[in-house]
């Protein structure tokens, strides 16, 4: 058995209805469980970018992919391990005012996590930290400690590869250019 | 100028001519109205320009509609309405999905300001149909009904086919629109015929010149890409051993010299074991179903395999490939066959021969030509296969009665086998035979007719047995071949063999199909006796129309050879 590793895909779409649905049935079906996803508009104009992290080996995430990249709409789809890619995930903390004012163990564990803090008032006061996941978890994991959160969140990863630009535009550019001739 | 203002429907019906559609088989109901309203003018006149079969179960529709595509090479096309008349087809569109099958579902769905709020007939076709079809696409504006029908008829026919399912709003039925015809061609986020590469094929070309013992096996996709003349330019330039898959039997005819046999479960002895034996193994446009290799960890394990598909999620999907050609076979066996040395494996095929014998002595003698006892399927296989004239098309059910009629029967024309190999429906057959039937009417080249020839058991006979009425009414050809053993068949054999004899509900009571043939008014012939089967055999090509020829088949008649499922496939069992 292959060993198990976090992949991240970056699938690229046409903006229409239900591809979502279609990308996620693929995991699905092959019972692997999609770790985080974000959603957004592409640098290209009506494409849409899913970044999807899972854990899996690289036998099973290749037929993943390419039974993503099958589907109708879906323009491409490829699989990265974490050194092909720059990443971040952004974590929010919520922590309690009064905590934090009577702790100043509190605000130097933030300083030292380089996290932010973006709001205060006398109820609660927000923090965020980007990064990649350990950092993210790691903050938590040391504000829990001094039992001041009261809310916390991660977002899903998003993540740009390290090559020069994204690899769907030259694909699309091929693709409308073999039409024209 | 004025443009030319009209209703959605009428719209869908413009589209469908530009399509090149002649057959429709449907079904009406509340929500495709406006459609069926705009279809009667379309059926008959002077504008007369489909037919509309009308089934009698929707998803009778779907299977009439892959008949049709199996044997014409068209995109079959079927018509219905909302709820539970489309759930009705997910059978089929699921069928048409693993086999390849290019089809067009247009169903009517409520008017979009009902979407959503569990509305009469309401149902999320999308959202169930998208993951086993290759597109669905709701139509919501009359606007759209041009593009999407191009779209779906581009996507269903081309690259790998399959089925696409069109959900089509009532309000988009009725809205006018002003006509403006569509063709997409284009997808820019589909690649339907992937750029072929020529290092892989070097790769593959000497795999193929250093092989002393090279194995082809042959799938539907060489028929899907209608490259039969190609397959067999590449096997003889080479001398190398084909086999064939179950909906790939008539990619070569069953008397080409280089044609070794059916692949998997219960195919041909030989080529099962040679399997195992092979040093190159060349797939074409077949996917490595688990009926075919049995257990993956042993199978083909000594050869270095090649890989030809289309699609290139099947690479690599169930057996691991050395060199990997994705594209078009209609070009890739080419492009492979030119860079070829002409070569004699005539020792390798020679070995071949005994093992042959082996299998014929043991199973295909005793089942084909029984001394005594009860009719065997074998025998009424083998009886139709020589007597129906050499154009005629298969088309089986599922069960014991497909295994029989695919490993007797004879093809020798390409696109002579309608079966349902992926999914495995029952009920699929007499539907199925029926779109054939009209498959081959408006493919008919010189006025050619092709016999349509249908095996079915007792079990799958009754799974769709309201299409008699079909039958019936459109005096469809089918020549039905019901082989009756009171048993559902296949699974009374797994029953026997791996059950401990536990025959749990597989025995049943049938009704008496000869009233039933009378009461649908079709000709009607039982055969109980050895002696009668090849006289009614010839009776029923003879007769015009459709035909139903009953055969009281022995109960416990079991299908060999068998490799027991999850099993090596050297582990082919001859006798049980």
């Amino acid at each position: 058995m292959e060993e198990k590793k976090l992949y991240t895909l970056l699938v690229y779409s046409e903006n229409v209805a239900g591809i979502l649905n279609q990308v996620t049935a693929v995991f699905t079906r092959r019972q692997v469980n999609i770790e985080s996803l974000n959603v957004s508009a592409s640098s290209i104009p009506g494409v849409h970018k899913y970044t999807i992290t899972a854990w899996s080996d690289e036998d099973q995430i290749i037929k993943i992919t390419r039974q993503i990249e099958k589907k109708i709409d879906v323009v491409k789809a490829n699989y990265f391990t974490d050194d092909q890619l720059f990443i971040r995930e952004t974590g929010l903390y919520k922590l309690a005012t009064d905590k934090v004012l009577t702790n100043p163990e509190i605000s130097r564990t933030v300083r030292r996590f380089e996290a932010s803090i973006t709001e205060v008032n006398p109820t609660y006061t927000i923090v965020m930290k980007n990064g990649v996941t350990e950092q993210i978890i790691d903050l938590y994991r040391a504000l829990d400690a001094y039992d001041c959160v009261l809310q916390y969140t991660r977002s899903g990863r998003i993540a740009v590869t390290r090559g020069t630009q994204e690899q769907v535009s030259e694909f699309l550019e091929e693709r409308e250019n073999s039409i024209n001739q | 100028m004025l443009k030319d203002k009209i209703t959605g429907s009428k719209a869908l019906m413009r589209a469908l001519q530009a399509e090149g559609v002649k057959t429709i088989f449907g079904y009406p109901g509340g929500s495709i109205m406006p459609v069926y309203d705009a279809l009667f003018d379309y059926t008959r006149g002077e504008k007369k320009c489909f037919d509309h079969i009308l089934v009698r179960h929707e998803q009778g529709a779907t299977h009439a509609a892959e008949g049709y595509a199996r044997v014409s090479g068209e995109v079959g096309v079927a018509l219905v309405t909302s709820g539970p008349g489309v759930t009705n087809t997910l059978t089929g569109i699921a069928d048409a999905m693993l086999d390849s099958t290019p089809i067009v579902v247009i169903a009517g769905q409520v008017p979009i300001s009902a979407l959503g709020t569990d509305a009469f007939q309401e149902v999320d076709l999308v959202g169930v149909s998208q993951p086993i079809s290759k597109w669905s696409y709701q139509i919501r504006r009359a606007e759209d009904v041009a593009w999407a029908v191009s779209r779906a008829f581009y996507i269903a026919r081309t690259g790998r086919p399959g089925p696409v399912v069109l959900d089509f709003a009532k309000n988009a039925q009725v809205e006018e629109i002003e006509w403006e015809p569509r063709k997409v061609d284009f997808v820019r986020s589909y690649v339907p015929y992937p750029k072929l590469d020529m290092e892989a094929v070097r790769q593959a070309a000497e795999l193929i010149n250093n092989a002393k013992r090279p194995l082809a096996l042959v799938g539907q996709g060489v028929e899907l890409g209608n490259a039969q003349d190609e397959l067999k330019a590449f096997l003889e330039k080479a001398d190398i051993p084909a086999g064939r898959t179950m909906l790939g039997l008539s990619a070569l005819p069953s008397d080409h010299p280089l044609n070794v046999g059916m692949l998997g479960m219960h195919g041909n002895y030989a080529v099962n074991l040679k399997e195992q034996e092979c040093d190159v193994l060349i797939a074409i446009g077949m996917r490595f179903s688990d009926r075919v290799t049995g257990n993956l960890k042993t199978y083909a394990k000594q050869a270095k395999i090649i890989h030809l598909d289309i699609d290139r999620s099947e690479i690599d999907k169930n057996v691991k490939t050395n060199v990997a050609v994705v594209a078009d076979c209609k070009e890739s066996l080419p492009a492979l066959t030119a860079l070829l040395q002409k070569n004699d494996h005539h020792e390798w095929r020679d070995s071949f021969k005994e093992l042959d014998e082996k299998e014929r002595v043991k199973v295909i003698e005793p089942a084909i030509h029984p001394k005594e006892g009860p009719l065997l399927m074998g025998e009424v296989v083998n009886t139709v296969a020589e007597q129906a004239p050499r154009g005629t098309v298969l088309v089986t059910d599922v069960g014991q009665n497909q295994l029989f009629a695919t490993r007797y029967f004879k093809y020798y024309e390409n696109r002579s086998i309608c079966t349902s190999g992926g999914l495995g429906t029952m009920g699929y057959g007499m539907p199925a035979a029926i779109g054939a039937t009209f498959g081959v009417r408006d493919k008919g080249t010189n006025g050619e007719h092709r016999e349509v020839c249908c095996f079915m058991g007792d079990g799958g006979f009754q799974m769709c047995i309201e299409e008699l009425g079909t039958i019936m009414e459109q005096q469809a050809p089918v020549k039905m071949i019901l082989m009756n053993n009171h048993y559902l068949g296949n699974v009374r054999q797994w029953q026997d063999m791996f059950w401990m004899r536990r025959k749990s509900f597989t025995k049943m009571l049938n009704p008496c199909y000869e009233q039933i043939a009378k009461g649908y008014g079709i000709p009607y012939m039982a055969v109980t006796d050895r002696q009668q089967l090849a006289s009614a055999v010839q009776t029923m090509l003879a007769t015009k129309g459709p035909f139903i020829l009953e055969c009281a088949i022995k109960e416990d008649d079991d299908v060999l050879p068998m490799t027991p499922p999850g099993m090596n496939v050297n582990d082919m069992m001859l006798e049980v």
